[in-house]
Protein backbone atom coordinates (compact mmCIF):
# COMPACT_ATOMS: atom_id res chain seq x y z
CA UNK A 1 0.00 0.00 0.00
CA UNK A 2 1.26 3.14 -1.25
CA UNK A 3 1.72 6.24 1.62
CA UNK A 4 0.12 8.86 2.18
CA UNK A 5 1.64 12.41 3.48
CA UNK A 6 -0.04 14.58 6.10
CA UNK A 7 1.72 17.67 6.84
CA UNK A 8 1.09 17.80 10.67
CA UNK A 9 -0.71 21.32 11.41
CA UNK A 10 0.68 22.30 15.04
CA UNK A 11 1.15 24.85 17.63
CA UNK A 12 2.44 25.38 21.21
CA UNK A 13 4.10 21.61 21.25
CA UNK A 14 0.61 20.37 20.53
CA UNK A 15 -1.28 18.78 17.30
CA UNK A 16 -4.57 20.87 15.99
CA UNK A 17 -7.36 19.06 15.59
CA UNK A 18 -7.16 19.19 11.79
CA UNK A 19 -4.04 16.96 11.38
CA UNK A 20 -6.38 14.14 13.13
CA UNK A 21 -8.79 14.84 10.57
CA UNK A 22 -6.36 14.81 8.09
CA UNK A 23 -4.92 11.15 9.44
CA UNK A 24 -8.25 9.70 9.23
CA UNK A 25 -8.96 11.27 5.56
CA UNK A 26 -5.52 9.63 4.67
CA UNK A 27 -6.41 6.06 5.90
CA UNK A 28 -8.74 6.02 3.16
CA UNK A 29 -6.11 6.04 0.72
CA UNK A 30 -2.92 4.18 2.11
CA UNK A 31 -0.87 4.25 4.78
CA UNK A 32 -0.45 7.61 6.54
CA UNK A 33 2.89 9.21 7.35
CA UNK A 34 2.88 12.25 9.17
CA UNK A 35 5.11 14.96 8.42
CA UNK A 36 6.57 17.09 11.10
CA UNK A 37 8.33 20.37 10.42
CA UNK A 38 9.31 22.63 12.87
CA UNK A 39 12.45 23.72 15.33
CA UNK A 40 14.03 20.77 16.65
CA UNK A 41 12.20 19.03 19.75
CA UNK A 42 9.27 19.45 18.28
CA UNK A 43 8.46 15.94 17.30
CA UNK A 44 9.06 14.83 19.94
CA UNK A 45 5.76 16.23 21.85
CA UNK A 46 3.31 15.19 18.79
CA UNK A 47 4.42 11.74 18.39
CA UNK A 48 1.41 9.82 21.02
CA UNK A 49 -1.32 11.94 19.34
CA UNK A 50 -0.28 10.95 15.52
CA UNK A 51 0.38 7.57 16.91
CA UNK A 52 -3.34 7.44 18.28
CA UNK A 53 -4.81 8.34 15.02
CA UNK A 54 -3.01 5.71 12.76
CA UNK A 55 0.47 7.56 11.75
CA UNK A 56 2.55 4.80 10.31
CA UNK A 57 5.46 6.47 10.14
CA UNK A 58 6.92 10.05 11.43
CA UNK A 59 8.66 11.85 9.24
CA UNK A 60 10.66 14.38 12.17
CA UNK A 61 12.00 17.55 10.21
CA UNK A 62 13.39 19.64 12.62
CA UNK A 63 15.94 22.45 11.96
CA UNK A 64 16.26 25.94 13.49
CA UNK A 65 15.40 27.41 9.99
CA UNK A 66 12.28 25.86 9.96
CA UNK A 67 10.85 28.80 12.15
CA UNK A 68 13.05 31.59 9.97
CA UNK A 69 11.68 31.20 6.59
CA UNK A 70 8.27 31.53 5.41
CA UNK A 71 6.75 28.41 3.96
CA UNK A 72 9.41 27.06 1.79
CA UNK A 73 10.89 24.55 4.89
CA UNK A 74 7.54 22.66 4.73
CA UNK A 75 7.53 22.73 1.02
CA UNK A 76 11.48 21.45 0.57
CA UNK A 77 10.64 18.88 3.14
CA UNK A 78 7.90 17.44 1.44
CA UNK A 79 9.22 17.75 -2.10
CA UNK A 80 12.12 15.60 -0.79
CA UNK A 81 9.88 12.93 0.31
CA UNK A 82 7.38 13.13 -2.52
CA UNK A 83 10.50 11.81 -4.46
CA UNK A 84 11.54 9.24 -1.99
CA UNK A 85 8.51 7.66 -1.28
CA UNK A 86 6.51 8.25 -4.24
CA UNK A 87 3.29 8.95 -1.92
CA UNK A 88 -0.52 8.31 -3.48
CA UNK A 89 -1.20 11.70 -2.23
CA UNK A 90 0.25 14.72 0.21
CA UNK A 91 -2.75 16.00 2.55
CA UNK A 92 -2.59 19.48 3.99
CA UNK A 93 -4.88 21.48 6.15
CA UNK A 94 -7.00 24.27 4.11
CA UNK A 95 -5.46 26.89 6.16
CA UNK A 96 -3.22 30.02 4.71
CA UNK A 97 -0.06 28.50 4.96
CA UNK A 98 -1.27 25.25 3.98
CA UNK A 99 -2.64 26.29 0.59
CA UNK A 100 0.45 27.85 -0.66
CA UNK A 101 2.77 25.11 1.11
CA UNK A 102 0.05 22.42 -1.38
CA UNK A 103 0.14 25.27 -4.36
CA UNK A 104 4.35 25.54 -4.21
CA UNK A 105 4.68 21.55 -4.09
CA UNK A 106 1.99 20.88 -6.49
CA UNK A 107 4.22 23.19 -9.47
CA UNK A 108 7.67 21.51 -8.11
CA UNK A 109 6.42 17.85 -8.55
CA UNK A 110 4.20 18.46 -11.09
CA UNK A 111 1.14 17.23 -9.19
CA UNK A 112 -2.64 17.61 -9.55
CA UNK A 113 -4.21 19.92 -6.79
CA UNK A 114 -7.52 19.44 -5.20
CA UNK A 115 -8.39 22.89 -2.67
CA UNK A 116 -10.40 22.82 0.09
CA UNK A 117 -11.84 19.14 -0.22
CA UNK A 118 -14.50 19.00 2.43
CA UNK A 119 -14.54 15.35 1.86
CA UNK A 120 -12.29 12.47 0.36
CA UNK A 121 -12.45 8.94 -1.11
CA UNK A 122 -10.62 5.86 -1.58
CA UNK A 123 -10.03 6.31 -5.27
CA UNK A 124 -8.57 9.99 -4.53
CA UNK A 125 -11.72 11.71 -5.43
CA UNK A 126 -11.91 14.86 -3.56
CA UNK A 127 -15.51 17.02 -2.86
CA UNK A 128 -15.67 20.29 -2.89
CA UNK A 129 -18.04 22.87 -1.85
CA UNK A 130 -18.31 26.05 -3.90
CA UNK A 131 -19.52 29.52 -4.22
CA UNK A 132 -20.10 29.72 -0.73
CA UNK A 133 -22.04 26.45 -0.51
CA UNK A 134 -24.09 27.29 -3.33
CA UNK A 135 -22.76 24.46 -5.73
CA UNK A 136 -21.02 21.12 -4.94
CA UNK A 137 -18.54 19.34 -7.49
CA UNK A 138 -16.02 16.68 -7.53
CA UNK A 139 -12.91 16.40 -8.68
CA UNK A 140 -9.31 14.01 -8.82
CA UNK A 141 -6.17 14.46 -10.30
CA UNK A 142 -4.62 12.76 -13.18
CA UNK A 143 -1.03 12.44 -11.87
CA UNK A 144 0.74 9.93 -9.93
CA UNK A 145 0.73 12.09 -6.85
CA UNK A 146 -1.96 14.49 -5.42
CA UNK A 147 -1.40 17.48 -3.58
CA UNK A 148 -5.05 18.09 -1.73
CA UNK A 149 -6.05 20.93 0.96
CA UNK A 150 -8.75 19.50 3.24
CA UNK A 151 -11.16 22.04 4.99
CA UNK A 152 -10.97 22.24 8.72
CA UNK A 153 -13.53 20.65 10.79
CA UNK A 154 -14.88 18.70 7.06
CA UNK A 155 -13.42 14.74 8.38
CA UNK A 156 -14.54 13.41 11.49
CA UNK A 157 -11.47 12.39 13.53
CA UNK A 158 -11.30 8.78 14.11
CA UNK A 159 -8.89 7.07 16.43
CA UNK A 160 -7.13 4.32 15.60
CA UNK A 161 -3.44 3.14 16.86
CA UNK A 162 -0.84 3.62 14.11
CA UNK A 163 2.92 1.98 13.95
CA UNK A 164 4.12 5.96 15.01
CA UNK A 165 7.61 4.38 13.74
CA UNK A 166 9.81 7.54 13.81
CA UNK A 167 12.21 8.53 10.54
CA UNK A 168 14.74 11.37 10.22
CA UNK A 169 13.99 13.76 7.13
CA UNK A 170 15.92 16.43 5.87
CA UNK A 171 15.33 20.24 6.14
CA UNK A 172 16.99 21.52 2.74
CA UNK A 173 19.32 24.58 3.82
CA UNK A 174 17.34 28.19 2.92
CA UNK A 175 18.60 30.25 0.08
CA UNK A 176 17.99 33.48 1.22
CA UNK A 177 18.02 34.42 -2.58
CA UNK A 178 14.92 32.79 -3.00
CA UNK A 179 12.91 32.32 0.47
CA UNK A 180 11.45 34.98 2.54
CA UNK A 181 13.00 35.86 6.09
CA UNK A 182 10.75 36.09 9.08
CA UNK A 183 12.12 38.79 11.14
CA UNK A 184 9.40 39.12 14.00
CA UNK A 185 6.55 36.97 15.14
CA UNK A 186 3.51 38.68 17.27
CA UNK A 187 1.38 35.52 18.13
CA UNK A 188 -2.49 35.81 18.06
CA UNK A 189 -3.75 35.86 21.89
CA UNK A 190 -4.50 32.11 21.91
CA UNK A 191 -8.14 33.03 24.28
CA UNK A 192 -9.89 30.17 25.90
CA UNK A 193 -11.98 30.08 22.79
CA UNK A 194 -12.03 27.34 20.43
CA UNK A 195 -10.58 28.01 17.26
CA UNK A 196 -12.99 29.50 14.99
CA UNK A 197 -13.44 26.94 12.13
CA UNK A 198 -12.77 24.42 14.84
CA UNK A 199 -15.41 25.12 16.59
CA UNK A 200 -18.78 23.11 16.85
CA UNK A 201 -20.42 26.38 18.12
CA UNK A 202 -19.88 29.62 16.57
CA UNK A 203 -21.50 33.05 17.93
CA UNK A 204 -21.41 35.71 15.04
CA UNK A 205 -21.67 39.67 15.67
CA UNK A 206 -22.51 42.07 12.80
CA UNK A 207 -22.64 45.96 12.41
CA UNK A 208 -25.78 45.71 14.48
CA UNK A 209 -23.58 45.25 17.24
CA UNK A 210 -22.68 48.83 17.18
CA UNK A 211 -19.29 49.23 19.15
CA UNK A 212 -15.92 47.36 20.20
CA UNK A 213 -17.08 47.54 23.45
CA UNK A 214 -20.79 46.13 23.16
CA UNK A 215 -18.90 42.52 21.72
CA UNK A 216 -18.67 41.85 25.45
CA UNK A 217 -22.48 40.97 24.77
CA UNK A 218 -21.86 38.51 21.58
CA UNK A 219 -18.52 37.00 23.81
CA UNK A 220 -20.63 36.49 27.20
CA UNK A 221 -23.22 34.32 25.04
CA UNK A 222 -20.32 32.50 22.84
CA UNK A 223 -18.31 31.55 26.70
CA UNK A 224 -21.97 30.47 28.19
CA UNK A 225 -22.44 27.96 24.69
CA UNK A 226 -18.52 27.02 24.45
CA UNK A 227 -18.79 28.63 21.45
CA UNK A 228 -16.11 30.61 19.03
CA UNK A 229 -16.60 34.54 18.31
CA UNK A 230 -17.28 35.69 14.64
CA UNK A 231 -17.93 39.22 12.89
CA UNK A 232 -19.27 39.90 9.51
CA UNK A 233 -17.01 41.94 7.33
CA UNK A 234 -18.76 44.92 8.56
CA UNK A 235 -18.10 45.14 12.05
CA UNK A 236 -14.10 44.04 11.20
CA UNK A 237 -14.33 47.37 9.23
CA UNK A 238 -15.72 49.27 11.83
CA UNK A 239 -12.79 48.26 13.97
CA UNK A 240 -15.24 46.34 16.30
CA UNK A 241 -13.76 42.76 15.82
CA UNK A 242 -10.03 41.58 14.35
CA UNK A 243 -9.98 40.48 11.14
CA UNK A 244 -9.03 37.36 11.71
CA UNK A 245 -12.17 36.25 13.30
CA UNK A 246 -14.38 37.74 9.65
CA UNK A 247 -16.67 34.87 8.89
CA UNK A 248 -17.26 35.09 4.96
CA UNK A 249 -16.80 34.87 1.30
CA UNK A 250 -13.04 37.31 2.29
CA UNK A 251 -12.86 35.55 5.60
CA UNK A 252 -12.94 32.41 7.31
CA UNK A 253 -15.31 30.01 6.03
CA UNK A 254 -17.43 28.15 8.99
CA UNK A 255 -19.59 24.83 8.81
CA UNK A 256 -20.33 24.19 13.11
CA UNK A 257 -23.31 22.22 14.25
CA UNK A 258 -24.83 25.69 15.43
CA UNK A 259 -24.20 29.42 14.18
CA UNK A 260 -26.13 32.18 15.89
CA UNK A 261 -25.77 35.32 14.02
CA UNK A 262 -26.91 39.12 15.48
CA UNK A 263 -26.94 42.28 14.13
CA UNK A 264 -25.98 40.42 11.08
CA UNK A 265 -28.09 41.42 7.69
CA UNK A 266 -26.96 38.26 6.03
CA UNK A 267 -25.36 39.75 2.61
CA UNK A 268 -24.89 37.18 0.04
CA UNK A 269 -20.75 37.21 0.71
CA UNK A 270 -21.78 36.74 4.22
CA UNK A 271 -23.85 33.41 3.73
CA UNK A 272 -21.21 32.22 1.56
CA UNK A 273 -18.66 31.60 4.54
CA UNK A 274 -21.25 29.79 7.18
CA UNK A 275 -24.32 29.08 5.29
CA UNK A 276 -23.48 24.99 5.78
CA UNK A 277 -23.82 25.27 9.23
CA UNK A 278 -26.06 22.23 9.88
CA UNK A 279 -28.55 25.09 12.24
CA UNK A 280 -28.05 28.38 11.90
CA UNK A 281 -30.10 30.69 14.72
CA UNK A 282 -30.39 34.63 13.72
CA UNK A 283 -31.57 37.56 15.96
CA UNK A 284 -32.41 40.75 14.20
CA UNK A 285 -34.89 43.79 14.33
CA UNK A 286 -35.30 43.98 10.38
CA UNK A 287 -37.49 41.13 9.97
CA UNK A 288 -36.72 41.75 6.18
CA UNK A 289 -33.26 40.53 6.70
CA UNK A 290 -32.50 38.26 3.91
CA UNK A 291 -30.45 36.15 6.90
CA UNK A 292 -33.97 34.86 7.76
CA UNK A 293 -33.85 33.03 4.39
CA UNK A 294 -31.79 30.71 5.59
CA UNK A 295 -32.47 30.77 9.12
CA UNK A 296 -34.19 27.72 10.97
CA UNK A 297 -34.82 29.92 13.78
CA UNK A 298 -35.36 33.46 13.42
CA UNK A 299 -36.16 36.13 16.18
CA UNK A 300 -37.01 39.16 14.97
CA UNK A 301 -36.13 41.71 18.09
CA UNK A 302 -32.99 43.58 19.57
CA UNK A 303 -30.18 41.71 20.70
CA UNK A 304 -29.29 43.61 23.42
CA UNK A 305 -32.63 42.26 24.93
CA UNK A 306 -32.56 38.90 23.53
CA UNK A 307 -28.84 38.10 24.11
CA UNK A 308 -28.56 39.06 27.51
CA UNK A 309 -31.52 36.59 28.48
CA UNK A 310 -30.57 33.86 26.36
CA UNK A 311 -27.05 33.76 28.21
CA UNK A 312 -28.80 33.67 31.52
CA UNK A 313 -31.33 30.90 30.07
CA UNK A 314 -28.26 28.52 28.73
CA UNK A 315 -26.67 29.65 31.96
CA UNK A 316 -29.18 28.76 34.24
CA UNK A 317 -30.12 24.92 32.36
CA UNK A 318 -26.31 24.42 33.02
CA UNK A 319 -26.42 24.76 36.56
CA UNK B 1 10.81 50.45 -9.86
CA UNK B 2 9.06 47.79 -12.58
CA UNK B 3 6.33 46.58 -10.98
CA UNK B 4 3.80 44.13 -11.85
CA UNK B 5 0.24 43.53 -10.24
CA UNK B 6 -2.10 40.14 -10.91
CA UNK B 7 -5.47 41.34 -11.79
CA UNK B 8 -8.04 38.50 -12.35
CA UNK B 9 -11.94 39.39 -13.22
CA UNK B 10 -14.10 36.97 -11.41
CA UNK B 11 -18.12 37.05 -11.35
CA UNK B 12 -19.40 39.45 -9.26
CA UNK B 13 -20.26 38.10 -5.58
CA UNK B 14 -23.72 39.85 -5.67
CA UNK B 15 -24.66 37.94 -8.51
CA UNK B 16 -25.92 34.07 -8.88
CA UNK B 17 -22.92 31.65 -9.77
CA UNK B 18 -22.33 28.66 -10.88
CA UNK B 19 -20.51 26.00 -13.22
CA UNK B 20 -21.29 25.06 -17.20
CA UNK B 21 -23.28 21.88 -17.33
CA UNK B 22 -21.35 20.82 -20.08
CA UNK B 23 -17.70 20.51 -18.96
CA UNK B 24 -18.33 22.23 -15.64
CA UNK B 25 -16.02 24.78 -15.97
CA UNK B 26 -17.09 28.80 -14.59
CA UNK B 27 -19.97 30.12 -16.38
CA UNK B 28 -18.75 32.85 -16.84
CA UNK B 29 -21.86 34.23 -19.27
CA UNK B 30 -24.05 34.02 -16.55
CA UNK B 31 -23.06 36.27 -13.94
CA UNK B 32 -21.74 40.21 -14.10
CA UNK B 33 -17.89 40.19 -14.36
CA UNK B 34 -16.16 42.68 -12.37
CA UNK B 35 -12.67 43.33 -11.46
CA UNK B 36 -11.66 41.21 -7.98
CA UNK B 37 -12.06 43.55 -4.82
CA UNK B 38 -8.99 42.54 -3.90
CA UNK B 39 -6.95 43.35 -7.17
CA UNK B 40 -8.07 46.70 -6.67
CA UNK B 41 -5.99 46.86 -3.56
CA UNK B 42 -3.17 44.90 -5.06
CA UNK B 43 -3.45 48.04 -7.77
CA UNK B 44 -3.33 50.37 -5.17
CA UNK B 45 -0.15 49.25 -3.44
CA UNK B 46 0.90 49.23 -6.80
CA UNK B 47 0.15 52.85 -7.43
CA UNK B 48 1.16 53.89 -3.93
CA UNK B 49 4.95 51.99 -4.51
CA UNK B 50 5.31 53.99 -8.07
CA UNK B 51 4.49 57.11 -6.24
CA UNK B 52 6.98 56.63 -3.54
CA UNK B 53 10.05 55.08 -5.53
CA UNK B 54 8.81 55.81 -9.62
CA UNK B 55 8.98 53.09 -11.96
CA UNK B 56 6.15 51.61 -14.02
CA UNK B 57 2.96 49.59 -13.24
CA UNK B 58 2.32 46.68 -15.33
CA UNK B 59 -1.12 44.84 -15.32
CA UNK B 60 -0.73 41.00 -16.15
CA UNK B 61 -4.15 39.38 -16.34
CA UNK B 62 -5.25 35.75 -17.80
CA UNK B 63 -8.70 35.37 -18.98
CA UNK B 64 -11.15 35.60 -21.86
CA UNK B 65 -11.54 38.21 -23.97
CA UNK B 66 -13.99 40.37 -21.99
CA UNK B 67 -11.81 40.37 -18.78
CA UNK B 68 -10.33 43.47 -20.90
CA UNK B 69 -12.88 45.60 -19.10
CA UNK B 70 -10.91 44.81 -15.93
CA UNK B 71 -8.30 45.84 -16.96
CA UNK B 72 -9.27 48.83 -18.37
CA UNK B 73 -10.66 49.68 -14.70
CA UNK B 74 -6.71 48.86 -13.08
CA UNK B 75 -5.74 51.10 -16.19
CA UNK B 76 -8.10 53.92 -15.16
CA UNK B 77 -7.03 53.73 -11.38
CA UNK B 78 -2.96 54.45 -12.71
CA UNK B 79 -1.36 51.63 -14.15
CA UNK B 80 0.84 52.27 -16.87
CA UNK B 81 0.32 49.38 -19.35
CA UNK B 82 -0.93 46.13 -19.32
CA UNK B 83 -0.18 42.37 -20.86
CA UNK B 84 -3.55 40.52 -21.52
CA UNK B 85 -2.78 36.79 -21.83
CA UNK B 86 -6.62 35.70 -23.67
CA UNK B 87 -6.33 32.31 -26.03
CA UNK B 88 -9.37 29.93 -26.64
CA UNK B 89 -6.56 26.90 -25.30
CA UNK B 90 -6.88 28.52 -21.92
CA UNK B 91 -10.32 27.43 -21.63
CA UNK B 92 -10.41 25.24 -18.08
CA UNK B 93 -7.25 26.06 -16.66
CA UNK B 94 -6.88 24.73 -13.03
CA UNK B 95 -4.44 26.86 -11.13
CA UNK B 96 -1.90 25.29 -11.51
CA UNK B 97 -2.09 25.94 -15.27
CA UNK B 98 -2.87 29.56 -14.55
CA UNK B 99 0.56 29.88 -12.36
CA UNK B 100 2.63 28.91 -15.03
CA UNK B 101 0.85 31.03 -18.13
CA UNK B 102 1.04 34.01 -15.08
CA UNK B 103 4.71 33.46 -14.69
CA UNK B 104 5.72 33.13 -18.43
CA UNK B 105 3.87 36.35 -19.06
CA UNK B 106 5.64 38.23 -16.44
CA UNK B 107 8.90 36.28 -18.20
CA UNK B 108 8.09 38.35 -21.17
CA UNK B 109 8.57 41.70 -19.69
CA UNK B 110 12.20 43.29 -18.63
CA UNK B 111 13.30 43.28 -15.26
CA UNK B 112 10.43 43.03 -13.26
CA UNK B 113 11.31 43.66 -9.65
CA UNK B 114 8.50 43.08 -7.64
CA UNK B 115 4.90 41.00 -8.70
CA UNK B 116 1.84 42.01 -6.57
CA UNK B 117 -1.48 39.90 -6.31
CA UNK B 118 -4.55 39.74 -4.36
CA UNK B 119 -4.00 36.74 -1.53
CA UNK B 120 -6.73 34.43 -2.56
CA UNK B 121 -9.95 35.46 -5.53
CA UNK B 122 -13.72 35.56 -4.77
CA UNK B 123 -14.11 32.57 -7.39
CA UNK B 124 -11.51 30.02 -7.30
CA UNK B 125 -10.40 30.53 -3.49
CA UNK B 126 -7.20 28.78 -4.81
CA UNK B 127 -5.32 31.15 -2.44
CA UNK B 128 -2.46 29.37 -3.99
CA UNK B 129 -1.74 31.19 -7.63
CA UNK B 130 0.88 34.02 -5.79
CA UNK B 131 2.62 31.00 -3.81
CA UNK B 132 2.73 29.30 -6.99
CA UNK B 133 4.01 31.92 -9.78
CA UNK B 134 6.81 32.52 -6.74
CA UNK B 135 8.02 29.36 -6.93
CA UNK B 136 7.80 29.06 -11.16
CA UNK B 137 9.78 32.62 -10.73
CA UNK B 138 12.45 31.12 -8.16
CA UNK B 139 11.35 33.99 -6.30
CA UNK B 140 10.70 34.81 -2.52
CA UNK B 141 7.01 35.34 -1.52
CA UNK B 142 5.51 37.76 1.16
CA UNK B 143 1.91 36.66 1.04
CA UNK B 144 -1.03 37.61 2.61
CA UNK B 145 0.32 41.56 3.56
CA UNK B 146 -1.57 44.26 5.52
CA UNK B 147 1.16 46.08 5.08
CA UNK B 148 4.08 47.04 2.67
CA UNK B 149 7.48 48.58 2.51
CA UNK B 150 9.96 48.89 -0.16
CA UNK B 151 12.53 51.06 -0.44
CA UNK B 152 13.48 49.69 -4.37
CA UNK B 153 15.74 47.37 -3.08
CA UNK B 154 14.04 45.08 -0.83
CA UNK B 155 10.58 44.89 0.65
CA UNK B 156 9.18 44.35 3.72
CA UNK B 157 5.28 43.35 4.81
CA UNK B 158 3.39 42.66 7.98
CA UNK B 159 1.78 38.94 7.55
CA UNK B 160 -1.21 38.59 9.16
CA UNK B 161 -2.46 34.78 9.78
CA UNK B 162 -3.88 33.15 11.91
CA UNK B 163 -0.78 32.55 13.96
CA UNK B 164 -0.96 36.40 14.35
CA UNK B 165 1.27 39.12 12.96
CA UNK B 166 4.55 38.18 11.50
CA UNK B 167 7.33 40.38 9.75
CA UNK B 168 8.94 39.34 6.82
CA UNK B 169 11.59 40.53 4.47
CA UNK B 170 13.34 39.79 1.16
CA UNK B 171 15.39 41.17 -1.35
CA UNK B 172 13.75 42.44 -4.32
CA UNK B 173 12.40 40.65 -6.82
CA UNK B 174 9.93 38.91 -4.60
CA UNK B 175 6.08 38.42 -4.46
CA UNK B 176 4.04 40.16 -2.81
CA UNK B 177 0.03 38.73 -2.17
CA UNK B 178 -2.30 41.75 -0.14
CA UNK B 179 -5.24 41.25 1.92
CA UNK B 180 -7.90 43.27 1.87
CA UNK B 181 -7.15 44.82 5.16
CA UNK B 182 -4.30 46.76 3.20
CA UNK B 183 -6.03 50.05 1.52
CA UNK B 184 -8.73 51.68 0.10
CA UNK B 185 -8.34 51.66 -3.38
CA UNK B 186 -8.59 54.98 -5.33
CA UNK B 187 -12.07 55.80 -7.23
CA UNK B 188 -10.50 55.88 -11.08
CA UNK B 189 -10.82 59.87 -12.00
CA UNK B 190 -12.55 60.54 -15.14
CA UNK B 191 -9.46 61.77 -16.42
CA UNK B 192 -7.71 58.21 -15.52
CA UNK B 193 -10.78 56.52 -17.28
CA UNK B 194 -9.78 58.81 -20.64
CA UNK B 195 -6.32 58.04 -20.34
CA UNK B 196 -6.88 54.95 -20.09
CA UNK B 197 -8.45 53.84 -23.43
CA UNK B 198 -4.89 54.90 -25.09
CA UNK B 199 -2.54 52.74 -22.71
CA UNK B 200 -0.99 50.19 -23.88
CA UNK B 201 -2.59 46.98 -23.64
CA UNK B 202 -0.74 43.61 -26.02
CA UNK B 203 -2.68 40.63 -26.22
CA UNK B 204 -0.42 37.66 -26.41
CA UNK B 205 -1.31 34.03 -26.84
CA UNK B 206 -0.38 30.77 -24.94
CA UNK B 207 2.61 30.86 -27.90
CA UNK B 208 3.31 34.69 -27.36
CA UNK B 209 4.22 33.37 -23.82
CA UNK B 210 6.50 30.82 -24.58
CA UNK B 211 3.94 27.79 -23.83
CA UNK B 212 2.10 25.08 -25.94
CA UNK B 213 -0.88 24.79 -26.38
CA UNK B 214 -1.10 21.08 -24.95
CA UNK B 215 0.36 22.78 -21.64
CA UNK B 216 -2.66 24.35 -20.59
CA UNK B 217 -6.64 24.47 -20.74
CA UNK B 218 -8.86 21.66 -20.00
CA UNK B 219 -7.80 18.66 -21.94
CA UNK B 220 -4.28 18.52 -20.32
CA UNK B 221 -5.24 19.92 -16.66
CA UNK B 222 -3.61 17.99 -13.94
CA UNK B 223 -6.98 18.00 -12.17
CA UNK B 224 -10.61 17.23 -13.50
CA UNK B 225 -13.67 17.77 -12.21
CA UNK B 226 -15.79 14.76 -12.85
CA UNK B 227 -19.55 16.41 -11.66
CA UNK B 228 -20.63 19.33 -10.45
CA UNK B 229 -24.55 20.52 -9.41
CA UNK B 230 -25.78 22.98 -7.38
CA UNK B 231 -26.49 21.99 -3.47
CA UNK B 232 -29.99 22.04 -2.77
CA UNK B 233 -31.14 25.19 -1.24
CA UNK B 234 -31.30 25.72 2.41
CA UNK B 235 -34.92 26.37 3.21
CA UNK B 236 -35.88 29.18 6.10
CA UNK B 237 -37.28 27.68 9.52
CA UNK B 238 -39.66 29.38 11.41
CA UNK B 239 -39.34 33.15 12.43
CA UNK B 240 -40.56 34.75 15.52
CA UNK B 241 -41.01 38.08 17.08
CA UNK B 242 -39.32 38.62 20.41
CA UNK B 243 -42.36 39.65 22.84
CA UNK B 244 -39.92 40.22 26.20
CA UNK B 245 -39.38 36.38 25.87
CA UNK B 246 -37.13 35.77 22.82
CA UNK B 247 -33.51 34.38 24.59
CA UNK B 248 -35.99 31.70 26.56
CA UNK B 249 -37.83 30.84 23.48
CA UNK B 250 -34.39 30.45 21.41
CA UNK B 251 -32.74 28.20 24.70
CA UNK B 252 -36.06 26.23 23.74
CA UNK B 253 -35.42 25.58 20.30
CA UNK B 254 -32.02 24.52 20.88
CA UNK B 255 -32.80 21.95 23.33
CA UNK B 256 -35.59 20.91 21.07
CA UNK B 257 -32.40 20.35 18.52
CA UNK B 258 -30.29 19.02 21.32
CA UNK B 259 -27.66 21.56 20.90
CA UNK B 260 -28.00 22.99 24.45
C1 LIG C 1 -15.99 41.16 -2.58
C2 LIG C 1 -16.75 41.25 -1.26
C3 LIG C 1 -16.38 40.40 -0.23
C4 LIG C 1 -17.05 40.46 1.00
N1 LIG C 1 -16.69 39.57 2.00
C5 LIG C 1 -17.40 39.55 3.15
C6 LIG C 1 -17.09 38.61 4.19
O1 LIG C 1 -16.15 37.84 4.09
N2 LIG C 1 -17.86 38.60 5.30
C7 LIG C 1 -18.90 39.47 5.48
O2 LIG C 1 -19.56 39.40 6.53
N3 LIG C 1 -19.20 40.38 4.53
C8 LIG C 1 -18.46 40.45 3.38
N4 LIG C 1 -18.76 41.41 2.44
C9 LIG C 1 -19.66 42.51 2.82
C10 LIG C 1 -21.13 42.21 2.70
O3 LIG C 1 -21.57 42.56 1.41
C11 LIG C 1 -21.93 43.05 3.72
O4 LIG C 1 -21.63 44.41 3.54
C12 LIG C 1 -21.64 42.70 5.19
O5 LIG C 1 -21.72 41.31 5.39
C13 LIG C 1 -22.63 43.41 6.08
O6 LIG C 1 -22.35 43.16 7.44
P1 LIG C 1 -23.50 43.26 8.53
O7 LIG C 1 -24.56 42.29 8.21
O8 LIG C 1 -22.84 43.17 9.86
O9 LIG C 1 -23.96 44.78 8.37
P2 LIG C 1 -25.33 45.36 7.82
O10 LIG C 1 -25.64 44.85 6.47
O11 LIG C 1 -25.25 46.82 8.04
O12 LIG C 1 -26.41 44.74 8.79
C14 LIG C 1 -26.54 45.07 10.14
C15 LIG C 1 -27.82 44.39 10.62
O13 LIG C 1 -27.95 44.57 12.01
C16 LIG C 1 -29.32 44.74 12.32
N5 LIG C 1 -29.37 45.42 13.61
C17 LIG C 1 -28.98 46.68 13.92
N6 LIG C 1 -29.13 46.92 15.24
C18 LIG C 1 -29.66 45.80 15.78
C19 LIG C 1 -30.06 45.44 17.11
N7 LIG C 1 -29.93 46.27 18.15
N8 LIG C 1 -30.58 44.22 17.29
C20 LIG C 1 -30.73 43.35 16.25
N9 LIG C 1 -30.36 43.64 14.99
C21 LIG C 1 -29.83 44.85 14.75
C22 LIG C 1 -29.88 45.52 11.16
O14 LIG C 1 -31.27 45.31 11.02
C23 LIG C 1 -29.08 44.94 9.97
O15 LIG C 1 -29.79 43.87 9.37
C24 LIG C 1 -18.10 41.38 1.21
C25 LIG C 1 -18.46 42.24 0.16
C26 LIG C 1 -17.80 42.19 -1.06
C27 LIG C 1 -18.22 43.10 -2.16
N1 LIG D 1 -6.28 34.42 -14.28
C1 LIG D 1 -5.57 35.26 -13.52
N2 LIG D 1 -5.03 36.39 -14.06
C2 LIG D 1 -4.30 37.24 -13.30
N3 LIG D 1 -4.08 37.08 -11.99
C3 LIG D 1 -4.59 35.98 -11.40
C4 LIG D 1 -5.36 35.01 -12.12
N4 LIG D 1 -5.72 34.03 -11.25
C5 LIG D 1 -5.22 34.38 -10.04
N5 LIG D 1 -4.53 35.55 -10.11
C6 LIG D 1 -3.85 36.29 -9.04
O1 LIG D 1 -3.73 35.45 -7.89
C7 LIG D 1 -4.50 35.98 -6.80
C8 LIG D 1 -5.08 34.84 -5.95
O2 LIG D 1 -5.90 34.01 -6.72
P1 LIG D 1 -6.26 32.50 -6.33
O3 LIG D 1 -4.98 31.82 -5.98
O4 LIG D 1 -6.91 31.97 -7.57
O5 LIG D 1 -7.18 32.56 -5.15
C9 LIG D 1 -5.52 36.90 -7.46
O6 LIG D 1 -6.01 37.91 -6.59
C10 LIG D 1 -4.70 37.47 -8.60
O7 LIG D 1 -3.84 38.51 -8.15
Amino acid sequence: MSEVLVLVDHAAGEVRKVTLELLTAARRLGEPAAVVVGESGTAGKLADSLTAYGASKIYVAESAEAGQYLITPQVDVLASLVSSAQPAAVLVPASIDGKEIAGRLAVRTGSGLLSEAVDLDAEGVAAHSLFGGAYQASAKATTATTVVTVLPGSVEAEAASGAGEQVTAEVPAQDAGRAATVTGHQPAEAGDRPELTEAGVVVSGGRGVGSAENFAVIEKLADSLGAAVGASRAAVDSGYYPPQFQVGQTGKTVSPQLYVALGISGAIQHRAGMQTSKTIVAVNKDPEAPIFDIADYGMVGDLFKVAPQLTDEVEKRKS
Amino acid sequence: MNIVVLVKQVPDTWSERKLSDADHTLDRASADAVLDEINERAVEEALLAKEAQGGEVTVVCMGPERANEAIRKALSMGADSAVHVSDEALHGSDAVQTARTLAAAIGTLESVDLVIAGNESTDGRAGAVPAMVAELLGWPQLTYARKLDTDGQSVSIERESDAGVATVEANLPALVSVTEKINEPRYPSFKGIMAAKKKPVSTLSVADVGLSADEVGLGSAPTQVVSSAPAPPKEAGVKVTDEGEGGVQIVEFLSGQKLV
